[in-house]
């Protein structure tokens, strides 16, 4: 409580030096703005009788509420969520034959999640992302480090453990690509927004085929260049360690360069996917069958080689697609192999 | 019997991420009922008999549906207790975003669409701001740069409280969520509890049914708008 004390004594400009964000309590509630100069002791005793009835509560009340907003503030955690590997154990499928899966994932790996709709592919994202601990219908358990996270840990890490890219997420802001980007760089309190948000546009441009710059309106992109921009922020701004990727549409994407760009950012990626190119550029697949993993394949040698001659095919339909966009007539590209 | 109020603008989802939490709970042995204040006839109550969620819909029709809500929360919970319910749900869209049916001692949820744009947390007012929870809905069709300003513009408005997002469409988070319902605090009972904060004031001519516009046809608590001009 002295703490607390200490802090109504003090004045605002030197609170707001400390915590920016403690300025939004007055905005929000509905208060007029506090003088720099002035203390929050004296602020809330110079409170006029229409504002409280307003606010709905009495000066100490008031008071009280700002005190454990500051003090939440102070609790806020922007660090990002450090995980050097994921495991996940098997549990059950719809039928409550078990699973056989073990498998421990580190930063830079890449799976590939393949099977029909309703295979079970959602709820093992549901999984991961909830950190089951034998508590989900599937009684799969998802491990941290090799431990189990205890309850504050999966609240605090809920929504924050894994970040999606999906082929259903548009941009929706209706803001310009940079300050949106900034918006971004300051929620995650980075020391210097525009630089994050000029690297993260330059990089989706070498993503995208087709060009655009801080000015555009996120909603004005593309389907490709929202794509770009969305693997690119994910890559330089989100904190969360896993990343799932729900297919990434042709749209004049690299995607060997999107996940390389991931991968490089330290994120472990799970891709569900049935797209061959994405799918064998991960190491391992899981293979859902009726609620559950039924087995875990390494993309083998031969697959590789197969990686090489798909992507060779998808130059060639690239190049078409590239000849349609420019208005010229598609040239027979003769591949020989 | 656990208590939890829940509280959202219209739309952002408050029914559908109910019953997707209700059959998680569902599935640890846990009954969910659900009463739901609302102002103008839903079908709701189907979708709750559909899913096998004991749900009352109460209407407020002329009156004000918070007001409506506080004087009928007390019966609400007799009324879950004599259903054996493990938890009572109480739904409620402040309308004017300026009530919270949140009560002291009583789990307090609310449900925020990430469609309804990034300014959206700092106007909705005490029912974010008083919330213990904060489900975000809608974050499946959005970017994940956006579902992170959006989280980070609630905690702004609410440090205190726990953000979840959660999918009314998919069920994604609602295994959280139910975690989080099933902890909340055991209620013996709502008589005698105290709103969280102050619900807006009422009692003018028009409260009383009147329909005609102009000063001379409004009486009680009025309070009239400053329209001086501003010096150019």
């Amino acid at each position: 409580m002295t703490g607390s004390s200490r802090e109504m004594a003090r004045p605002f400009k030197e609170l707001w030096r400390e915590l920016g964000a403690s300025r939004d309590f007055f905005a929000v509630q509905g208060l007029p703005a506090p003088a720099p100069e002035a203390t929050p002791e004296a602020y809330f005793a110079a409170l006029g009788e229409a504002v409280l009835i307003e606010a709905g509560c009495s000066r100490e009340e008031l008071a009280a509420r700002f005190g454990k907003f500051l003090a939440a503030l102070g609790r806020i955690d922007a660090a990002p969520p450090v995980v050097a590997s994921m495991t996940v154990r098997g549990g059950a499928d719809k039928r409550g034959r078990p699973e056989t899966l073990d498998i421990t994932l580190v930063p830079g790996d890449v799976v590939a999640l393949v099977g029909p709709t309703g295979s079970g592919k959602s709820r093992f994202l549901a999984d991961v992302e909830w950190l089951a601990d034998a508590d989900t219908p599937t009684g799969r358990r998802v491990l941290l480090d090799g431990a189990p996270a205890d309850a504050a840990r999966r609240l605090s890490l809920s929504g924050r453990l894994v970040a999606q890219l999906s082929q259903n997420m548009h941009f929706v802001m209706d803001m310009a690509v940079g300050p949106f980007l900034c918006a971004h760089a300051e929620s995650r309190l980075l020391a210097d927004p525009d630089r994050a948000a000029a690297e993260v546009t330059a990089l989706a441009n070498e993503l995208a085929g087709e060009p655009f710059d801080a000015a555009t309106p996120l909603t004005a992109l593309s389907g490709g260049q929202s794509r770009a921009l969305m693997i690119a922020d994910v890559a330089r701004l989100c904190a969360s360690p896993v990343v799932l990727v729900d297919e990434i549409e042709n749209a004049g994407i690299d995607r060997r360069r999107a996940i390389a760009l991931l991968t490089g950012s330290g994120k472990i990626v799970l891709v569900a996917t049935h797209d061959p190119l994405l799918a064998l550029l991960a190491s391992r697949r899981l293979v859902f069958s009726g609620g559950a993993v039924a087995h875990t394949l390494e993309t083998s040698p031969a697959e590789r080689r197969a990686l090489a001659e798909l992507a060779a095919l998808d130059a060639v339909l690239t190049r078409a697609r590239e000849d349609l966009r420019l208005g010229r007539t598609v040239a027979a590209h003769k591949e020989t192999h | 019997m656990k208590c939890v109020t829940v509280a959202g603008p219209p739309s952002s989802g408050k029914t559908s991420i109910l019953l997707k939490a209700a059959a998680v709970l569902a599935g640890r042995g846990q009954r969910l009922g659900v009463v739901k204040f609302d102002c103008l006839a839903s079908r709701d109550r189907e979708a709750f008999a559909a899913a096998g969620v004991p749900a009352v819909v109460g209407l407020s029709g002329a009156l004000c549906p918070d007001h409506f809500y506080v004087c009928n929360a007390a019966d609400a919970f007799a009324w879950g207790a004599r259903q054996g319910l493990s938890i009572l749900a109480v739904e409620s869209a402040g309308l004017c975003n300026r009530c919270a049916p949140h009560i002291e001692g009583v789990l307090a949820v609310c449900v925020v669409d990430s469609l309804s744009g990034v300014d959206t947390p700092a106007k909705i007012g005490p029912m974010l701001r008083l919330a213990d929870v904060v489900a975000v809905t809608k974050g499946d069709v959005v970017s994940q740069a956006e579902r992170e300003v959006f989280a980070f513009r609630v905690r702004r408005v609410n440090p205190r409280a726990t953000v979840l997002f959660v999918s009314g469409l998919t069920g994604q988070g609602a295994d959280a969520l139910a975690h989080v319902i099933a902890a909340a605090p055991e209620t013996p009972t709502l008589d005698g509890a105290t709103l969280r904060f102050t619900m807006p004031a009422a009692v003018c001519s028009y409260c009383l049914g009147q329909r005609r516009v102009g000063a001379d046809h409004q009486m009680g608590n009025v309070r009239k708008m400053d329209f001086s001009e501003v010096a150019p």
